[in-house]
């Protein structure tokens, strides 16, 4: 059996100080309950409100359990959040790819569009922020699939779109295979004939995926002519995802 | 042939900035430091100007590294500032006397209630073309001189200097070039707007010696070489950063208007050469003049309270744990549910000028819930933004079509959805998010032939979002009618004591 890790166990140990009693102790409290030194307590519980289990009161600087602890289950990124926090990073990625640019998150089975910059040519283009686009034919649903921790399975037939569309649960588990091993994603005609867009992870903390960042367009202008993206374009798609996940405070990779 | 690239100094309120720009407008590289704002009484606020400048100092350099390039693959300097921050220094030491006091500082509120009344006031207000407030700088350089009677003799023999912030930044970077430009120069109250020289009646009427004032220039065209922080590089441009945003929007054209959403949100109108005197308590300023050309006006709308609500709402009232979660409150409900909330905070800005005035929530039922409120709030950016657009149309007598927007509130799709809306025009938001520096950039490029036209930056521009109004014509008009009554609510809130 591997070692326990120290510190998570003394992490556990402190939320369930401030989970029982009054609800909120000052920082001697709890490093004396746990007979800890203070610098320790102190780190621990930086980490543990830097992920949102813990708050500290701005007046009386006692701990009490976080906002987050509650609903663990449902993403702890607000989508709001995740786009006000992208848009630096979002825009450049347009400029310097002169395609659209989507930022997608998981929601109910389907990818939330959260974010749209318009491909910079000046042709009218309309938002898709609030539109839901399949997991399995689109490059930023192939990410968040891909990265998914556990969820209900695809179906055993997947919805076809075009002839392209995968549409087999065990095509898809390869497809997805592929994308971990390079970091991200690909979808050339998948969803709709003439298109193709690329995407990687947006990544919290811990390495969380809280989404995914992407640019769809022309498959001509996207892919060669072997449906291969071009490399330039996954760079950009990449540096894009890597800054806007140091922007969230997910570690350096 | 090694590429050339043009660098923006944006002298923020709360921070300072150099930027790296490429030829097509794209930002290359950023760096970025705060300076530290002194409170030292009650609505005084104040800046340490050598602070600024050794910032200057240190982010040039950095912002070169950033992007790899060195001093001579720069084309040109410009700056885009804080708006009517007001500086003395010492001619021969260059030494700042004192802190500058800030544009948000009140300290001179009592002295301008006497100037509004005193002898000569109303020929000061129309050849400047402002209302007499503690907003600008002259109202601040008289007190800085009435409360320093030694400062006074020096500043008629014009050991002392006065200067905004672009005026003291060029001084540092040329090592003595005591210059300002139109924009800045048009925050004073000092200014003759027509003549686009200091003017004498103001002057006598602030009791401000000639001596100690900088030299008036043009807005865009090489005001000198970098000897420090730049070494050899050209001084393109210096704009007030309202300004720089209306030119970084590249709205050149009479009838064009960008609004910059932050704490406050300033909307600014491009009136082409025609000065516009509003009739609906909106400020006249002069957004631009390229060297050996005509000046460009505007008229400008500021909203003292947009941002800064949604800051209320979740420090005071803890209703959100970040500002951009006041869309998602938001959307848990479908409308207002009947809730206003104006925040007169501190009064009302354009187009009332009411400082009595105080916030009111009205509307109030069993039926309100933290979402109407949350709705309530964004909405409150959105209707002052009308009142301000319907007073441009009427004192400009151009109808605003589209209004461009930046700033860190266009990330609220629901915002600018219902800004949209209540404008019955499209907003578009353009690709560059960084507006003032860009504005400031592309001035100083224009001056030195990096962009050879206004053409060539338009070229740059591109919509990054749009938004097209879809609300019923008569649920807008009915809900305005509701917003009026509501800021009715707020008027003779306070009382002289």
């Amino acid at each position: 059996m591997p070692g326990t890790v120290q510190s998570i166990e003394r992490a556990a140990a402190i939320l369930r100080l401030l989970a029982g009693g009054s609800g909120h102790l000052a920082l001697g409290d709890i490093a004396r309950s746990l007979d800890l030194a203070k610098g320790t307590t102190h780190g621990i519980l930086r980490t543990l409100q830097h992920v949102g289990f813990v708050e500290q009161d701005r007046v009386s600087g006692h701990y009490q359990l976080g906002p987050a602890l509650p609903h663990l289950g449902s993403g702890y990124l607000d989508v709001n959040e995740l786009r006000s926090r992208s848009i630096n990073w979002a825009d450049p990625l347009a400029a310097r790819s002169g395609e659209a640019v989507r930022i997608g998150a998981l929601r109910d089975g389907q990818a939330l569009i959260v974010h749209h910059v318009f491909r910079p040519d000046d042709t009218f283009q309309t938002l898709d922020v609030g539109t839901m686009l399949p997991l399995h034919a689109t490059a930023i649903g192939k990410v968040l699939l891909a990265y998914r921790a556990a969820g209900p399975e695809p179906a055993e037939e997947l919805d076809r779109f075009t002839r392209r569309t995968i549409r087999t649960r065990r095509a898809l588990a390869a497809e997805l295979q592929h994308v971990r091993d390079n970091g991200w994603s690909l979808e050339a005609e998948e969803m709709t004939p003439g298109n193709a867009s690329v995407a990687a992870p947006i990544r919290g903390y811990g390495g969380l995926v809280v989404g995914a960042i992407g640019i769809n367009g022309l498959v001509e202008r996207i892919c060669d002519s072997h449906y291969r993206p071009h490399q330039h374009l996954v760079a950009y798609v990449r540096d894009a995802a890597r800054a806007i996940s140091r922007e969230l405070g997910a570690a350096r990779r | 042939m090694t590429e050339r690239y043009v660098v923006a100094i944006d002298q923020g309120t709360t921070s300072t900035r150099c930027i790296v720009f490429d030829r097509r407008g794209r930002l290359v590289s950023l760096a970025q430091q705060e300076h530290k704002q002194y409170y030292p009484r009650p609505g005084w606020v104040e800046h340490d100007a050598a602070e600024i400048w050794r910032n200057v100092e240190r982010l040039a350099p950095e912002a070169l590294r950033n992007a790899g390039i060195t001093e001579e693959q720069v084309a040109a300097v410009g700056i885009a500032n804080q708006r009517e921050t007001t500086l003395l220094w010492d001619r021969d030491t260059g030494a700042p006397i004192g802190h500058a006091i800030v544009w948000q500082d009140t300290r001179t509120d009592d002295l301008v209630e006497l100037l509004k009344e005193a002898d000569g006031a109303p020929e000061v207000e129309h050849d400047s073309a402002l209302p007499m407030a503690t907003y600008f700088s002259g109202p601040r350089m008289k007190w800085l001189l009435d409360n320093h009677p030694e400062l006074r003799q020096r500043a008629e023999r014009g050991e002392i200097l006065f200067g905004t912030m672009e005026t003291w930044l060029i001084w540092k970077l040329t090592g003595g070039l005591h210059v300002t430009d139109v924009t800045n120069a048009s925050r004073t109250m000092l200014l003759d707007v027509h003549s686009l020289d200091w003017s004498p009646s103001a002057l006598a009427f602030f009791g401000i010696p000639r001596a100690m004032l900088p030299e008036v220039r043009p807005s865009i065209g090489v005001f000198g070489t970098a000897v420090a922080a730049f070494p050899g590089v050209r001084i393109g441009a210096a704009l007030g950063d309202q300004q720089a945003a209306l030119f970084g929007q590249t709205c050149f054209f009479p009838g064009e208007a960008k609004c910059t959403y932050g704490t406050g949100s300033f909307l600014l109108l491009n009136t082409g050469d025609e000065l516009v005197r509003s009739t609906h308590g909106l400020l006249s300023t002069v957004a631009y003049q390229i060297a050996g050309g005509p000046v460009a006006y505007a008229l400008e709308g500021s909203i003292a309270i947009t941002g800064s609500l949604v800051q209320w709402f979740r420090d005071q009232l803890e209703l959100i744990a970040t500002a951009p979660e006041i869309e998602t409150l938001a959307r848990t409900v479908a409308d207002n549910g009947g809730c206003y909330i104006v925040p007169a905070f501190s009064g009302l800005y354009a187009p009332y000028w009411r400082s009595e005035a105080r916030g009111v929530i009205v509307g109030l039922t069993s039926y309100i819930t933290k979402g109407h409120l949350a709705r309530a709030v964004l909405e409150a950016t959105a209707w002052q933004t009308r009142e301000v657009v319907d007073a441009m149309n009427a004192d400009s007598g151009l109808d605003l079509t589209t209004l461009r927007v930046d700033g860190g509130m266009t990330a609220d799709n629901l915002l600018m959805q219902f800004i949209a809306d209540v404008l019955d025009v499209p907003v578009v938001r353009p690709l560059a998010a960084e507006t003032v520096s860009l504005g400031a950039a592309y001035a100083a490029g224009l001056a030195v032939g990096y962009w050879p036209d206004l053409e060539g930056l338009r070229q740059n521009w591109h919509r990054a979002a749009q938004w097209l109004p879809t609300m019923d014509p008569e649920i807008r008009t009915a809900e305005y009618h509701n917003w009026r009554r509501a800021v009715e609510r707020t008027f003779d809130w306070t009382r002289p004591s």
